[in-house]
């Protein structure tokens, strides 16, 4: 009995994985063959980047904030408070702000993509746009994809911007250090490798967060809890796979720029 | 008084050639689980309606979402304007579609869009000028008797106004072939008898070929009983004992095509889950 639905279970997940694999291909094919959505994607970027701005900046600010409080503590154990602004903009910039980002991101903008197709599916709105001749892949899923990718790269741009300001709000002000001190290091400290660990990131990050979103909302089914229930499962999916993704990302990167 | 108005802008685009618009032949689907529709057969002439009757839940939507291809069957053929369908990928099916229209059970209106939009959704995909859809959905809407919701989103419409709405959406593109997915079911009687006028003057004055699913028998005979009558403008009883030969029945049991035939060998049928259905 166990044995059976462990292989039920893992034919089931091997089949998603098979079926998302297929969609995530399809979405991005669609960018080289017309017709492209141009105009949703210029929606979906408003939707998803402005719209996400004010969250991703707040994450971002008290993150290099509470950074600064926790490493100040620890750092001046050993006399190093100098380098606050060393270990807060790298840690922004190579892990923390893109991370962060693509999980506030997801909780946002997964979760709503799930739950605005799913609604669609089960409308029947999908069935109609289809029988109307319209690719909903190419209307719904493409745009964003595109939308998420672009729009989150200069989010976690935000992002790290504003966590080594909040580092040096809490360093300045409430450490009593010195600011020009916070931001030689935090500028010296960094290298184009860092910088470019950092913003690759926020690329898979994007293609999860859509692919996902989109993913879980057209496969939704059983009325309105199966809108719940896609969502949670976009926005949890979603999350995890971004963490894991990051580590890969991070492993490759550290091997291939030796940083 | 009819609400509704004529427009000779909404007739097939194409003429219709002389064999049938839609075949299906040995047509088996399942999901899951024992089949859904089993070795099903039967054909759409030109200028003919076929009324899909049979109780909630036999898979009768699923017929209809098999006939433009929204679902692929599991074994045997589906012909649309003389294409088979039942393998056909769904990049070549786009443009098969665009020449049906179909309206789906609760409408299906696509709500964060205008109602506009919603009837010049694929006129707006083809990019034609907006002086020019403004002016077809005018003239669709006309037809469905709504034309002041054109500013409106579907959440302002009642349920009959969003079917008729539907209806002016698959009607908007002159369609060589209409799918009704039970247009009145949830409806008043009086709504339900505007929607049905809508559709005999849709089969009677521009002859689309359509197929209807319902399980509301006084739809149906309505739909038999009556013609459109264009000098007053309104939907009127055929003579004593007349009925419309292009209307005819398919009736749906446990996934089988138990009856295929005219309004007169249904009343006289001998199947006893016919018998049963009709009384």
């Amino acid at each position: 009995m166990a044995f059976e639905t462990i292989d039920r279970t893992a034919k089931q997940t091997l089949l998603t994985v098979q079926e998302y694999s297929l969609f995530a291909h399809r979405a991005v094919i669609n960018l080289f063959s017309p017709p492209i959505y141009w105009v949703d994607f210029l929606l979906q970027a408003e939707i998803i980047g402005v719209g996400s701005i004010a969250i991703v900046l707040l994450a971002g600010f008290f993150t290099g904030a509470v950074l600064a409080v926790q490493s100040a503590a620890t750092l001046a154990a050993f006399g190093a408070t100098a380098v606050t602004g060393r270990f807060v903009s790298l840690s922004m910039i190579r892990e923390l702000g893109p991370v962060l980002t693509g999980i506030m991101v997801s909780g946002r903008n997964a979760s709503s993509m799930a739950s605005e197709l799913g609604s669609m599916v089960v409308t029947e709105q999908i069935d109609a746009m289809r029988a109307l001749g319209v690719d909903p892949m190419r209307k719904l899923v493409t745009p964003r994809l595109v939308a998420t990718v672009t729009m989150l790269f200069f989010l976690t741009i935000i992002s790290d911007f504003f966590g080594i300001l909040g580092g040096a709000g809490v360093t300045i002000f409430m450490n009593g250090q010195n600011g020009t001190q916070y931001f030689s290091q935090a500028y010296e400290s960094l290298h184009a490798r860092d910088v470019m660990q950092g913003l690759i990131k926020p690329l898979f990050s994007g293609f999860i967060i859509a692919t996902i979103g989109c993913f879980y909302g057209l496969r939704t089914s059983g009325g309105t809890q199966g809108v719940g229930r896609s969502t949670i499962q976009a926005v949890v999916s979603a999350s995890v796979l971004i963490i894991f993704v990051d580590l890969l990302v991070s492993q490759v990167m550290i091997a291939l720029l030796n940083r | 008084m009819s609400v509704i108005s004529t427009s000779a802008s909404l007739a097939p685009s194409r003429p219709l050639e002389s064999g049938p618009v839609l075949v299906f032949r040995n047509v088996s689907i399942s999901f899951d689980g024992p089949p859904v529709l089993e070795d099903i057969s039967f054909s759409v002439g030109p200028h003919e309606t076929r009324i899909l009757l049979g109780p909630a839940g036999v898979g009768k939507s699923v017929l209809l979402k098999l006939s433009n291809g929204l679902d692929c069957p599991d074994a045997g053929s589906i012909e649309l304007f003389g294409e088979n369908i039942a393998n056909l990928p769904e990049t070549k099916l786009f443009p098969l579609r665009t020449r049906t229209g179909m309206v789906f059970q609760e409408g299906a209106l696509f709500d964060s869009l205008t109602v506009r939009d919603n009837v010049a959704y694929q006129l707006i995909q083809e990019r034609v000028p907006d002086t020019e859809i403004d002016q077809r959905v005018r003239e669709a809407l006309r037809f469905v008797g709504l034309e002041e919701t054109f500013d409106l989103f579907p959440d302002a419409l009642s349920g009959g106004m969003r079917r008729r709405v539907a209806i002016a959406r698959a009607l908007i593109r002159r369609p060589e072939l209409l799918l009704y997915d039970s247009p009145t079911g949830g409806l008043d009687p009086v709504t339900s008898t505007n929607i049905i006028e809508l559709i005999v003057k849709q089969r009677d004055v521009y002859r689309t070929p359509s197929v209807l699913v319902t399980h509301r028998l006084q739809d149906a005979f309505t739909m038999c009983s009556h013609r459109f009558d264009t000098a007053h403008d309104g939907m009127v009883p055929l003579a004593e004992h007349e009925t419309d030969p292009n209307t005819t029945f398919l009736m749906l049991n446990e996934g089988r095509l138990i009856f295929d035939g005219s309004l007169h060998d249904l009343v006289h049928s001998q199947d006893s889950f016919v018998r049963e259905f009709l009384e």
